[in-house]
């Protein structure tokens, strides 16, 4: 069990999001939470980050509290992969991937040969090497993600944490990503815990799945068992039809659909 | 996508067993202009000392040089050395010292606020020394005792405003910084304005303003000691903590989860930043543009790596404030003040940026 919280509850000043979270992830296991805009799943990721203070309840890596670590501290265990976004400054690919190492480089020094190594062995590993030279601004919104998974994995962190880490892609890309997403958390081992918008990404890529509704997880488990088309009904507030793949063909396949509404 | 990701991972180690491919990247970037970086400062320098009214040969230069440092027997007269010695050294320094220091803030302030277009007086340390400066002028104070107001009000005023945001502070901490900082700086440059209207304006008015336009005309060698301690301790702090504005730029909470300690990062480029740009307006008043300016066209020469950056724009703004003072002292009949010519020649220059390098901030 790495990543556990417990009775833990998130919100901003007196105003409780999300309360009473129970749940453990462990290494090799890609969790995916579910739920409508708003509902509190960046809140409780910027909680587990310690960017905003737990309202209540205990966050756990290992066994031990999270409360009293420093940044470093948690950094070396836990990364954060936030949504493509744009850079102020037309940072090299290698740099921004570089920057992953910060937990692991002292306030006076520079990125060693070794961060180096380590940045750009993550880059190889998503395949981008060939991006290393280039602006980070002119990327596209695709390769950008790329280039925040790699930072990531520069971080050598044991937990990652991902909200919606493919809202901005395309259709082909999306499909990639989360196949890809899904070798990483086996061959690094990683506890992953992500948020998606579409429950077709979690019957893609997860191994558990989280459902979140009026500030509360109401239920955690199998995909197939608790991605139903009357829970869904009853997340999204919309009529539901979950599909499955040829049994000869796909037997893997399964999706959702919204019903005309 | 996933597939075959070990076979490149392979090849590309035997291509290159020593140097990992960013390295080689950054190194074609660079090679070039390392040697210029360290030879122009050099090269300014010396015709610096060599410019002005009083004719002075590059000959006469080393011979005075060779003779204080005990190489050669041959002296020049006293004229020359007073002029080089106690006129121009002090001055060139001053410039070069100055320089380096605002466009360090600058390009230091740009990443941590994320933002191109802030600049070294932005928490309002140029507001609060002009202030202190403009109290010892209108008290009748010894220049150095104005020059110590001028310090400790610009450092004040900085204090004031990282304390404010402290405590109205919601979300975002350096959003806070900007907002108040302006308004620091706004009630410090009214507090200026007050003084400007009670002082007697036959004599200490035209002081007060001419000083506030920023000059270096006056400078002996005693100001330089009273710059040379926060310019070395704030330059050598933002020096060694650079690579970490790297992280810093990518916001406050994207820099946390990485494992940046930003709050102890904020404290001392704050520090480092107001040390450098109030003892700067304690001794040659306020100089504008210098701190925006260079950042960019460093970051245009080397990039926005901060490993880079920071030492790049820190010799870009020595050189840039040297020839600027160069054309001051050397331009017109009567002495051009500095804030003048850094806005009328930075402004146009900005622009030309700006529309060159648009699409790397959208």
């Amino acid at each position: 069990m790495i990543l556990e919280l417990r009775r833990l509850s998130c919100g901003y000043g007196r105003r409780t999001v999300l309360s009473g979270v129970d749940l453990s992830i462990t290494a090799g296991e890609n969790l995916c939470l579910l739920g409508p805009n708003g509902v509190g799943k960046t809140t409780l990721f910027r909680t587990i980050l310690g960017a905003i203070e737990p309202m209540g309840g205990d966050i756990l890596v290992d066994g031990t509290s999270l409360t009293g670590r420093s940044r470093r501290e948690r950094a070396r265990l836990m990364a954060y992969v936030p949504q493509a976004h744009t850079a102020p400054f037309p940072f090299h690919v290698i740099d921004v991937v570089l920057t992953g190492r910060t937990a692991h480089i002292s306030l006076t020094a520079s990125p060693s040969r070794h961060d180096e190594e380590v940045a750009m062995a993550a880059l190889e590993r998503m395949d981008i090497a060939d991006l290393a030279g280039r602006p980070y601004t002119e990327l596209s919104g695709g390769e950008r993600q790329l280039v925040l998974i790699a930072r990531a994995l520069a971080q050598e962190p044991r937990v990652l944490i991902m909200d919606e880490p493919s809202s901005h892609l395309d259709f082909g890309n999306q499909a990639r990503l989360l196949s890809l997403i899904k070798t990483l958390v086996h061959e690094r081992d990683l506890a992953v815990l992500m948020s998606s918008h579409f429950p077709n990404h979690a019957f893609a890529c997860a191994s558990r799945v989280g459902l979140i509704k009026n500030g509360h997880l109401v239920a955690v488990g199998n995909p197939s068992e608790i991605l139903t088309e009357s829970s869904l009904e009853d997340i999204y507030g919309i009529p539901v039809r979950i599909l499955e793949g040829d049994p000869e063909t796909d037997p893997a396949l399964k999706v959702c659909a919204a019903r005309a509404v | 996508m996933a597939d075959g990701l070990t076979e490149t991972a392979e090849a590309k180690g035997a291509e290159a067993p020593e140097l990992g491919l960013g390295s080689r990247v950054r190194a074609v970037t660079v090679r070039l202009r390392t040697p210029t970086l360290v030879v122009l400062p050099i090269l300014v320098f010396l015709l610096s000392l060599t410019l002005g009214r009083y004719q002075v040969s590059l000959g006469e230069l080393f011979t005075l040089f060779g003779a204080r440092l005990g190489l050669a027997d041959a002296t020049v007269s006293q004229e020359v050395s007073t002029v080089i010695l106690n006129v121009r050294l002090p001055r060139i320094i001053a410039a070069m010292l100055i320089g380096a220091g605002l466009a360090l803030s600058g390009a230091a302030y740009q990443g941590m606020f994320r933002n191109p277009l802030v600049s070294s007086d932005i928490l309002g340390a140029s507001a609060g020394a002009g202030f202190g400066a403009a109290l010892g002028i209108i008290l009748s104070k010894s220049v150095i005792v104005t020059q110590l107001l001028a310090l400790g009000f610009g450092l004040a005023a900085v204090l004031i405003t990282y304390m404010l945001a402290g405590r109205l502070r919601r979300g975002d901490p350096t959003l806070f910084l900007v907002l108040t900082g302006i308004l620091v700086g706004t009630v410090f440059t009214s507090l200026i304005s007050i003084i400007k209207v009670l002082a007697d304006p036959s004599d200490k008015l035209p002081t007060i303003t001419f000083w506030l336009m920023g000059s270096l005309a006056a400078i002996n060698r005693q100001d330089i000691l009273i710059l040379l301690g926060p310019m070395l301790v704030g330059g050598i702090a933002l020096l060694l903590v650079r690579w970490h504005l790297n992280p810093l730029s990518f916001g406050e909470e994207e820099a946390q989860a990485m494992g940046s300690e930003t709050t102890k990062m904020r404290i001392i480029v704050i520090g480092a930043c107001t040390l450098m740009t109030a003892s700067a307006v304690a001794i040659a008043g306020i100089i504008g543009w210098v701190g925006l300016i260079i950042p960019h066209v460093a970051r245009g020469l080397v990039g926005p790596d901060y490993g880079r950056l920071l030492p790049v724009s820190a010799v870009i703004g020595a050189v840039y404030l040297l020839l600027i003072d160069d054309i001051a002292r050397m331009a017109g009949p009567l002495e051009m003040p500095l804030g003048i010519l850094t806005a009328l020649i930075g402004a146009p220059f900005f622009i030309f940026l700006l529309a060159r390098t648009r699409r790397a901030w959208t």
